[in-house]
């Protein structure tokens, strides 16, 4: 605490970054509706829940051991879960995590940072939701939550973020998330996906319920995305313009790729499309967004537009019943990022070139990053999900005739939609 | 008495309660309805923009009013009139159904009969 009085606080980084942190915590109702939207009206209240409740659990998880695990000190694989002060460092339950600066850059208080880090740990299982929707049992969700968060995500955070962390180390660029938000929740859903099985009497597509829906929480994500890229740098600088300014352009560019190639395919301009295109493009620009410039931004744009939508139509001929393309999206997108961050970065933005500026072994450490995400997050959840499935009382899926009823009346006693509400 | 069940046009639905009025009958009750005839279903995106699928769930708007026999001609010119699309039609004008009513009571009175209608 005697380091507090010596660092006087950056009062302008930390008004921004209070900010910040309440937009990101935002995308996740934002994604309520954005899913909400897309899936039937007998499921609507099961899917909002499924990113509402994340907001209460990972917060709790996060206070208590998380963020200790995520970004306590000493380990290249994972934080410590120590009590700081008291010889074993660590910051279990927030002890030793106060207003105190961060460093001596970064002269945002410390508690700050980890409630920043908090926010994205909360969306980022609520990310997953989108693969499972309609079937997964509520109860087993919440369960998971906890376990995902200690086994899989707060690990990569710490290899990503955490100064002593092993791909940090590495050299690796993720400015806000790439490979530890998005292609980390891409992975684990397409493997929940796979694990609880097909959605019955899906044949002949989904429509999406509320298309409105659909737009409004896409549009909620493209605004607290500003906090989540803009905020990624902690400080209110250049560097935080230029990442908001290429988190725009990405995601315009997204979206009017994804809207022409839908019309160019099938003669009509989807705005589920155009939605599902802005978000592959926030997806994509999140690693880069320290790095590259607005021309990077728009090939990133436009490689995340086409490269997705490719990708939902592959899926389609593959069994797995990924509901809401969260591997299309935040997978491909997310591994796109990555790469592209090493070809697009710009040394005079973020400190280090890329391949445009003759610099290709950064995709290297790029795709050693993308790499080691996809097969721990893999792995891990696979693990986490087999075990869930065995224990008695638990189990994935909500039984056949509770998902035939919709979730809402079977799991929740609630519908989205009263339409005989006479009294 | 008989039952007059009209399918039309959504978008027909002013035209035809205004033309029943003007024709003495002021007694109906609509609602919206989908359903597929010779016109088929609609084309709606099923992914993200990549994937359409056919839907029976046509938009259309079934009107129901029961009325004395004697006016059975002329509610159902009010009906074509109002709800045909130009001089020739279109497919996806609708249709009309007709079926006799065996009693009706007013829960007021408990009038039986057409004194009830």
């Amino acid at each position: 605490m005697e380091q507090a009085i010596e660092i006087p606080i950056d009062t302008g980084s930390t008004a921004w970054m209070l900010a910040a942190t309440a937009l990101v915590l935002f995308m996740t109702p934002g994604l309520a509706f954005f899913y909400g939207g897309l899936v039937r009206g007998k499921n609507v209240v099961s899917t909002v829940m499924y990113s509402f409740i994340a907001m209460a659990v990972v917060s709790i998880v996060w206070v208590l051991w998380g963020y200790a695990l995520a970004f306590g000190p000493t380990g290249v694989f994972i934080g410590s879960l120590g009590w700081s002060g008291v010889g074993w460092p660590g910051y279990l339950g927030f002890h030793g995590v106060g207003a105190e600066a961060l460093s001596e850059d970064i002269r945002i208080p410390h508690a700050l940072f980890a409630i920043f880090q908090m926010m994205f740990a909360i969306i980022t299982p609520a990310l997953i939701t989108g693969a499972f929707a309609e079937r997964f049992k509520f109860k087993t969700y919440l369960i998971f939550l906890v376990l995902w968060i200690t086994f899989v995500y707060a690990p990569i955070a710490h290899w990503v973020w955490a100064a002593d962390g092993w791909l940090f180390g590495l050299g690796a660029l993720d400015f806000a998330g790439g490979t530890v938000v998005h292609i980390n929740a891409g992975v684990a859903a397409i493997v929940a996906a796979w694990l609880v099985g097909r959605r019955r009497n899906v044949d002949r597509g989904v429509e999406p319920h509320n298309v409105p829906f659909v737009i409004l929480g896409a549009a909620i994500l493209w605004f607290g995305w500003f906090g989540f890229n803009a905020g990624s740098g902690l400080l209110a600088n250049g560097q935080a313009v230029n990442a908001f300014l290429v988190t725009n352009t990405a995601a315009a560019t997204a979206a009017l790729t994804w809207m022409l190639l839908a019309y160019w395919k099938t003669g009509k301009m989807s705005a589920v499309g155009t939605a599902s295109g802005a978000v592959a493009g926030l997806v994509a620009i999140t690693p880069a967004s320290g790095f590259v410039g607005p021309m990077g931004a728009l090939a990133i744009g436009f490689g995340a537009g086409a490269l997705c939508y490719g990708a939902v139509l592959l899926r389609t001929r593959f069994g797995v019943d990924d509901a809401l393309e969260v591997f299309a999206v935040h997978g491909i997108g997310g591994i796109w990022g990555a790469l592209a961050t090493g070809i697009f970065a710009v040394a005079v933005i973020g400190g280090t070139a890329g391949a445009v500026e003759s610099r290709p072994g950064q995709m290297v450490t790029q795709l050693i990053a993308v790499g080691s995400t996809f097969g721990y997050s893999f792995v891990v959840t696979f693990i986490i999900l087999k075990v869930l499935d065995v224990i008695p009382g638990l189990g994935l899926r909500a039984p056949d005739p509770d998902e035939d009823t919709g979730l809402d009346v079977a799991l929740h006693g609630e519908r989205a939609y009263v339409r005989d509400g006479a009294d | 008495m008989i039952k007059i069940e009209a399918i039309f046009r959504p978008e027909r639905i002013n035209q035809v309660t205004a033309a029943l009025e003007e024709v003495g009958c002021r007694g109906f009750h609509f609602q919206n309805v989908t359903g597929q005839g010779q016109q088929r279903g609609i084309e709606v995106f099923t992914g993200r923009g990549g994937q359409t699928s056919t839907r029976s769930s046509l938009p259309k708007t079934l009107l129901v009013t029961v009325v004395p026999d004697g006016m059975k001609e002329t509610v159902i010119e009010a009906v074509i009139g109002a709800a045909r699309s130009g001089e020739e039609g279109a497919i996806g004008d609708g249709k009309i159904f007709i079926s006799p009513i065996s009693e009706a009571i007013r829960v007021r009175t408990g009038d039986r009969g057409e004194a009830a209608i």
